[in-house]
């Protein structure tokens, strides 16, 4: 989504650079740009250094002592709870990134190749329900999968079911199928774009040369759509992992996330250079994670071409 | 292309798949309004009959119409700012070129890709550490953080293609820069700056995760909702109000849409928010 601020072109050619010329229209290009600039730097930068600085300090009920310790680090990564938390919410992230970037390529590829002057309107389609409440999505599949739910009373009138099965909400799978909903739009657009640069000449090529259709995808498309696949990947699963409304509402016991217990000390626990050093450790990973997933994809794409 | 389809693997199929991820897409959300309409206080098929009584109720609750308009002034007041720092951004962005120009359009683009949680957390850690309280001001200013890529990205797709000499012609014909800028530039990205507006706070309307760290007292839609969540006998009511809070997105969301296309055809500019 990023793309287009990324790919404008400043319209600055043709037009001879004077150095004055050029320092005026630097001057100006940084003033235009500085608010913006500093308002990112106040309440993003800024709060992640003050956030860094915490985890490495310790607080007595209201007070904050200021002395180096990494007993916060020791915790978040050593203690068996934690552990499992990170480990699963990583789990699950990659499971939903990898579910959405799976399920999202056919469709990205049909509005990419078949959408016509239609592509625009599919889109469209595709991006509307994003739009909407993230809470009221989760809620819905709480509706859906609930005891008394939708899927229950549906099973029960078809005779599948002989009484509402407890087992389809609060649980890991529930997050995983509510998250690869969610986040659906946000994988097929990457993919998208990569899809439309890719070039049409090059299919018509490789089917000259005696590629089916079949082949000619995966030697052509699918490796050319690899920058794509990647951005989607990582747009879906960095975000993932920190998002406890899902865990929270459907996840029951079993699917809580890492982010619960970020929650948790930044609430009821009040402990917050533990609650910052659990956001440290989480972002460290899962960036590592992000880092080697993309390091596999590429290997892979080379290999097969 | 009709030769280029030939060399193309399972367009039937594909057609197929398409028509039911778009059904996948819709149907969750789709339960909402049903549920909302119907008798029994349980969201369950088969459906008991048509009322309209949940909708009542949420007129008689003195809470949620005071979050409703707890709501509107943070996405007002976040959509119109966030739409400022966006057209100062993109047109920076799009007409300048100055050093460190993409690591800044990086730094403001983040918060799309970084997890809420570390946002609300980190601005929640400096709020608390300087003794500001919190209320709906600190709600607005986080999503303000969170509004401006996506105001940045309708706004740089409005900007781009806009032809320069437009301006110039403008200025030779001796009009000031702030002239220039008011009758030739603006009816120009006018169309973009109001879907800007339209994403904006359509984004902080539904904004949950930073509502729920930085709000006090006062809560926002989506906070009430949460709050509601934990009564069963409840939810009618929730499903309602959703129902209402969905109805509001696609429709906001259909209007900033048909405008940045308007945009995007007066500057020949066939990118935008999808692209």
């Amino acid at each position: 989504m990023t793309a287009a601020a990324d790919q404008s072109q400043p319209l600055v050619s043709g037009r001879k650079s004077k150095s004055g010329l050029l320092r005026t229209e630097i001057m100006q290009g940084l003033a235009l740009i500085s608010p913006t600039f500093l308002y990112a730097f106040i309440l993003l930068v800024l709060p992640i250094v003050v956030v860094l600085a915490h985890s490495f300090w310790t607080q007595h009920y209201l007070t904050v002592d200021r002395t180096f310790t990494l007993a916060n680090y020791r915790a978040a990564l050593g203690e068996p709870m934690y552990r499992d938390l990170l480990w699963r919410s990583l789990r699950i992230s990659l499971v939903v990134s990898g579910l959405t970037v799976f399920f999202a390529y056919p469709i990205a590829y049909y509005i990419s190749f078949y959408g016509g002057r239609r592509k625009g309107l599919w889109l469209f389609l595709i991006t509307i329900p994003f739009w909407t409440s993230y809470l009221l999505r989760i809620m819905s599949w709480k509706v859906i999968l609930g005891y008394n739910g939708v899927l229950n009373s549906a099973l029960m009138g078809l005779g599948i079911l002989h009484e509402p099965s407890p087992a389809l909400l609060y649980n890991s799978s529930a997050v995983v199928i509510t998250l690869t909903h969610a986040w659906a739009a946000f994988a097929v657009l990457p993919i998208f774009v990569a899809l439309e640069k890719v070039d049409r000449t090059l299919i018509e090529a490789a089917a000259d040369l005696g590629d089916g259709p079949l082949r000619a995808f995966l030697r052509v498309t699918l490796p050319l759509s690899v920058p794509g696949i990647v951005s989607a990947l990582l747009i879906v699963m960095i975000p993932t992992v920190g998002d406890f409304v899902t865990p929270k509402l459907v996840g029951g016991k079993d699917g809580m996330m890492i982010a619960n217990a970020i929650q948790v000390q930044f609430g009821r626990a009040a402990n917050w250079p533990l609650g910052a050093a659990l956001s440290v450790t989480t972002m460290i990973v899962v960036s590592l994670m992000a880092g080697a997933a993309v390091f596999l994809i590429r290997t892979v794409a080379r290999l097969a071409r | 292309m009709i030769r280029l389809r030939r060399l193309l693997p399972g367009g039937s199929w594909l057609s197929a798949y398409a028509f039911l991820y778009v059904v996948f897409l819709y149907l969750p959300v789709m339960f909402l309004p049903i549920f909302s309409v119907n008798t029994a206080a349980t969201p369950k098929f088969p459906l008991n009959g048509f009322t309209w009584k949940w909708y009542e109720g949420l007129l008689r609750t003195p809470e949620l119409v005071e979050a409703a308009w707890n709501s509107l002034i943070v996405g007002v007041s976040a959509a119109i700012l966030s739409t400022i720092f966006g057209i100062l951004a993109a047109r920076a962005i799009t007409r300048y070129r100055f050093p460190g120009r993409r690591p800044i359009n990086g730094l403001i683009m983040a918060p799309l890709v970084l997890p809420e949680i570390i946002i609300a957390i980190s601005l929640l850690l400096v709020v608390l550490r300087l003794g500001i309280g919190l209320s709906l001001f600190t709600v607005m200013l986080g999503h303000v953080l969170i509004c401006i890529p996506y105001s940045m990205t309708v706004l740089t797709s409005g900007f781009e293609g806009f032809d320069r000499s437009l301006e110039e012609a403008s200025a030779d014909l001796g009009e000031s820069a702030f002239g220039t800028f008011r009758r030739v530039t603006l009816p120009m990205v006018m169309p973009a700056i109001i879907s800007s507006l339209l994403v904006s706070f359509t984004i902080s309307l539904d904004e949950f995760m930073i509502a729920f760290f930085l709000s006090g007292t006062e809560a926002t839609l989506p906070i009430y909702i949460w709050g509601q969540l934990r009564f069963a006998a409840k939810l009618p009511g929730v499903l309602a109000l959703g129902t209402l809070l969905l109805v509001a997105s696609f429709v906001l969301m259909a209007i900033a849409e048909m405008l940045r296309r308007r945009a995007a055809s007066r500057t020949h500019n066939e990118g935008g928010l999808y692209v």
